[in-house]
């Protein structure tokens, strides 16, 4: 294993890592899913790493595209709805602590 | 070691970061989200562990890992369709937090 | 307040040791594993020449496994029924689409269906399949959805569900003459092994493609059981 090659893996996965993170904590759900559909595609390259050329096509497509598809049509359904019922459902970060106080507030 | 027990590693801190999520965000569609990271998490390690072969990776895990992406999306778009009907019926987008009463 | 909050902190801070001791044990047991061990890929080459094709992973999709890839369109199928019975019909209203999306799904949807046709066919000695096609289909399929197009009312009805479950009923058709025909289910002999898991292929690549479409879609198209017509305002067609 060369030394590229290690710094490579490495990186990939810290990436990853780092990729992963970001998209389950970011505060707007939008960056979220984008996020998460750049994390599939990384994971792709990590398949292609560890000599599994079947599983990044199939990850390459179904899990970064369709999955990524899905969720966005899912959030613009959800968002639509919101704005025609004029309800505010706050799409609250659970690392703050009043999560529970604005959730007394949506629920008026 | 070698790099497969490195990609293994990834694939393990990957799924406690999806099983954090999971628990402490309580609005619907984040929680879809970390069960897709912890979905992703196992099958980073299952595949990173069949690459310990000499030559040819072992196209076992391979295939089921195949599988496990197509069961994946169809569980995501079942939980998705869910939320959004949970949603109609309910106006709540978020599970109600009752860890501290 | 204060005491609320500091029971938020504490759940969340025992939350953060626990998954820490989750993840160092899983660590543990991940490289307490065997630095070399070559697990199945002895066998599945040893009978890779039995199995008809010459790529090991679809060798294992389609004939050692086979009963697993039977299941899982079986699971797609169901996802959709899921998705079906929950949501309404939307009445869809028509919209043009941008000139850039215009003009992309105009170029690349050709290409979809080419590259889908080349992972099908690929699949037998190399990289591809029918799932990689059948997703690359899929991808075409949210694509023209998206530019606001919906198959006619006539598609709706009965050919799509005849497209949807086609995979399925292919493969269980195949295991089963196999079986009448004096070989155990799923067990394909040698001299038809190939051709077979072509077809079966083929016809998955086609399902899957219409079945994750139409998980993108997400309700039910709306159709009047009746009379096939699309009821209500802005039907068309």
């Amino acid at each position: 294993m060369t030394l590229l090659q290690w710094t490579f893996d490495i990186v990939l996965g810290l990436t990853l890592l780092w990729l992963a993170f970001r998209a389950l904590t970011s505060e707007d759900l939008f960056k979220g899913i984008v996020l998460f559909i750049a994390f599939g595609l990384l994971m792709a390259l990590a398949w292609v790493r560890l000599n599994a050329p079947d599983i990044a096509l199939a990850e390459a497509a179904i899990g970064a595209g369709l999955t990524g598809a899905l969720l966005l049509a899912a959030l613009a359904k959800l968002e639509s709805a919101t704005t025609e019922t004029s309800a505010t459902v706050k799409d609250e970060n659970a690392e703050g602590l009043n999560s529970k106080s604005s959730e007394a507030q949506s629920h008026d | 070691m070698n790099i497969a027990f490195f990609y293994a590693l990834t694939g393990v801190g990957l799924f406690t970061l999806g099983v954090y999520a999971l628990i402490v965000y309580t609005h619907l569609l984040r929680k879809i989200l970390a069960i897709n990271v912890m979905g992703s998490g196992v099958f980073l390690v299952l595949v990173a562990l069949a690459a310990r072969t000499q030559n040819a990776p072992d196209p076992v895990p391979h295939a089921m890992v195949i599988t496990g992406i197509v069961v994946a999306i169809s569980a995501t778009a079942l939980a998705l369709a869910l939320m959004l009907r949970l949603r109609d019926a309910s106006n709540h987008i978020e599970l109600p937090d009752e860890s501290v009463e | 307040m204060t005491k609320h909050i500091n029971k938020q902190i504490l759940f969340r801070l025992l939350l953060v040791l626990l998954l820490s001791v989750l993840a160092v044990g899983l660590g543990y047991s991940v490289l307490s594993l065997p630095l070399e061990a070559s697990g199945l890929s002895a066998r599945v080459t040893e009978n890779l020449d039995a199995s008809g094709v010459s790529h090991p992973v679809t060798a294992v999709l389609l004939n050692f496994r086979a009963y697993d890839t039977l299941l899982e369109m079986a699971v797609l199928l169901l996802a959709l029924l899921g998705v079906w019975s929950l949501g309404d019909m939307h009445e869809h209203r028509e919209s043009a689409p941008g000139v850039v999306l215009d003009m992309l799904s105009r170029l690349l949807i050709p290409l979809f269906v080419l590259v889908a046709g080349y992972l099908l066919w690929i699949g037998a000695n190399a990289p591809g399949g029918a799932f990689q096609a059948g997703s690359v289909l899929a991808a075409a399929g949210v694509l023209m959805l998206l530019t606001g197009w919906r198959p006619s009312v006539w598609f709706m009805g009965l050919p799509l569900r005849i497209t949807l479950v086609f995979g399925l009923v292919a493969f269980v058709t195949a295991a089963v003459m196999v079986q009448l025909a004096g070989w155990r289910m799923l067990e394909f002999p040698l001299s038809v092994a190939g051709a077979l898991i072509l077809l079966i292929e083929a016809a998955a690549t086609l399902s899957i493609g219409i079945t994750l479409a139409a998980l993108f879609l997400g309700s039910r198209p709306p159709t009047d059981q009746a009379t096939g017509k699309r009821t209500g305002p802005g039907a068309k067609k």
